[in-house]
């Protein structure tokens, strides 16, 4: 049984309030960071620990938060990241919901280290009644004197406040989230500037996911030192992942990333094998943007080893046969599922969210999406499968933001790794729409060739 | 058109959470109010008197209305079905549960029922890929949907109508 940090006490009856959470422990590193430690130092731990972003970059917060402009006499902002929007991703809305409370926690810590004395939660319009739930937490605290003026008599001012988006993908990207913060259509800025230097309203501001601040609260309640021995290498610390798909139990599971993709899919502890007896086809394991893989490429590196839930090991191989640990949105596709239906919903998605300022992404996404859709029913050519490489191609790199990359990916590691199944649909125009593809040998081992210098 | 006093308490706090002239950035809060409150949907005319409650250009409304897909601006049904389609909810049978509506009341993707009462929508991932198939209904999520489910829900929309 792996190690729970975050959401060890998200069962525990009534949670959500305040008393119940206060009485199991909860609120503690606000008074160890206001009452006995600098800002600095805060940021400090937050370094040791290693922690990294859980938004799907993966980038190190302590580093992000230590590049804070910090001029005299300006205000500076956190702003945490709820617009959970990612296919296969609700992790964040499970946290939220659960244990909001962990949430203002980590925020008024994380504030304090920042020096910001308003915060704003960003969340995605859809998740309505969990504004709800977040205001009276945010109430109770301020009740208890955890926000508000002058916090613990220490003489430390906050309010947070939460922001209800209108559904816009896009605006899980961190400058997009700033403009429709700033009451504006969500089209992402040029960076740099980075947020770090001029954020919101041109203020220097840290923008972080929900899971990241979360995290913050065990590190300071422990230390940096204690959080970084869990885990291993540069994945530190608990992972949220969101998993879903063919499989028995569906749900946010917590892994203390040491655990083995294989063992994440068919143990009882977490995922619970596959659905209804069938097998594991294929698998999305950070949320839509990342390749897809075949299962045995999933569960073993190209180097044979075991596949690991960890930063590192779900990327090893690059993309060549890699994927990435991204936001944690797991997809599971048994052998009955077509990857070529599967790829065409995720371009059509990536159409819909494309805000539309770079070419490459605003055009490009509507033709991917155009050419699965005939490939998926019965009417592609040959050429069409070069057609998509070369579009997904033009997309990656060549935009403001990261959507366009996000778009071609999943399409590019469909072809890479399924274009056998895209020809078969070519080839067989009339049984691709009553008959499914199926397993092929995408769960046949690989044979890894050994290599000698002689 | 105007909102309550009451709303109008509520914008004053919408507008509380930013510094002293940032209130543009209330925009998409009070849209979502008024959209609730003017009929479930944004005519210009609701876009005009939120631009001047905020005292912003009509241009700076209708350029957010028109970005974010929750702002319906044509009309909608009383009870909107927005079922996710995205990859998850497919693999668990999202296009069985649209046809299923569509064979119900005879409404496509798109469609109100003749009577005004339902929207049919198809949406892109909401966030409950493990609770698959759903649908957002108003403020809240319907999961692990059924043919059974989607009876319930339109039976008890039947129903709740008749009390009003």
């Amino acid at each position: 049984m792996g190690r729970k940090l975050l959401l060890d006490k998200a069962h525990i009856e009534n949670i959500r309030l305040y008393d119940v959470y206060r009485r199991e422990g909860g609120y503690r590193s606000v008074e160890k960071a206001l009452k006995s430690m600098s800002p600095d130092a805060v940021t400090e731990e937050v370094k040791k620990s290693g922690l990294r972003g859980r938004g799907g970059a993966g980038f190190p917060t302590g580093m992000k938060w230590s590049f804070l402009a910090k001029p005299e006499g300006v205000p500076r902002y956190l702003v945490v990241n709820a617009d959970e929007s990612e296919p296969g991703t609700f992790k964040d809305r499970y946290l939220m919901e659960f244990i909001p409370h962990l949430l203002i926690e980590g925020m008024i810590t994380s504030s304090f280290a920042l020096g910001a004395s308003r915060s704003y939660i960003y969340i995605r319009g859809e998740y309505a009644w969990i504004v709800d739930i977040l205001e009276q937490a945010i109430q109770e605290a301020k009740n208890n004197g955890f926000l508000g003026k002058n916090i613990l008599g220490t003489g430390y001012d906050l309010e947070i406040y939460v922001q209800r988006g209108a559904g816009a993908y896009i605006c899980g990207e961190e400058t997009a989230l700033l403009e429709s913060l700033e009451g504006k259509r969500g089209n992402p800025r040029i960076k740099p500037p980075f947020p770090a230097v001029k954020g919101l309203w041109d203020c220097p501001t840290v923008v972080n996911n929900v899971e990241t601040i979360a995290a913050v609260v065990p590190i300071i309640n422990e230390g940096g030192d204690e959080y970084a021995k869990i885990g291993v290498g540069k994945s530190t610390g608990t992972k949220l992942i969101s998993a879903c798909g063919n499989i028995n139990k569906q749900g946010v599971y917590e892994i203390d990333m040491t655990i083995s993709v294989e063992e994440f899919i068919y143990s009882d502890e977490y995922c619970g094998g596959i659905a209804n007896g069938r097998k594991l086809k294929a698998c999305i394991p950070g949320g839509s943007s990342v390749p897809i893989l075949p299962a045995n490429l999933l569960l073993k590196t190209a180097k044979g080893e075991q596949r690991m839930m960890n930063y590192e090991s779900l990327a090893d191989g690059g993309f060549a046969s890699g994927s990435m640990m991204g936001s944690g949105g797991f997809i599971v596709l048994d052998d009955t599922q077509c990857v070529v239906k599967h790829t065409y919903t995720l371009a059509r998605f990536y159409r819909h969210e494309s805000c539309g300022q770079c070419s490459p992404c605003r055009e490009g996404t509507g033709w991917m999406e155009k050419i699965l859709l005939k490939i998926d029913s019965g009417k592609g050519k040959m050429s069409d499968i070069d057609l998509l490489w070369d579009i997904q191609r033009k997309i990656e790199g060549n935009t403001i933001c990261p959507l366009g990359d996000a778009a071609a990916w999943p399409v590019a590691a469909a072809i890479r790794h399924f274009r056998d199944e895209f020809e078969w649909h070519i080839n067989n125009p009339e049984d691709c729409l009553r008959k499914n593809y199926g397993l092929a040998g995408y769960a046949d081992e690989i044979h890894v060739p050994v290599l000698s210098n002689e | 058109m105007k909102f309550s006093d009451d709303k109008i308490k509520e914008v004053q706090r919408i507008i509380n959470f930013y510094p002293e002239g940032k209130q543009k950035s209330a925009v998409i809060p009070v849209l979502h109010l008024a959209q609730q409150e003017f009929g479930g949907w944004l005519s210009s005319e609701t876009m005009d008197y939120v631009a001047s409650l905020l005292q912003l250009e009509p241009i700076e409304v209708y350029e957010v209305a028109t970005f974010y897909s929750m702002y319906n601006l044509k009309p909608v049904g009383k009870y909107m079905f927005e079922v996710c389609h995205t990859g998850p909810c497919m693999i668990n049978g999202s296009d069985d549960i649209v046809k299923y509506i569509y064979d119900k009341l005879g409404i496509k993707p798109g469609e109100t029922s003749e009577d005004g009462m339902f929207t049919l929508k198809t949406v892109e991932c909401l966030g409950a890929c493990g609770y698959a198939p759903m649908m957002q209904m108003g403020k809240n999520y319907r999961e692990h949907l059924t043919k059974e489910k989607v009876d319930a829900i339109i039976n008890e929309s039947r129903k709740e109508e008749k009390m009003i």
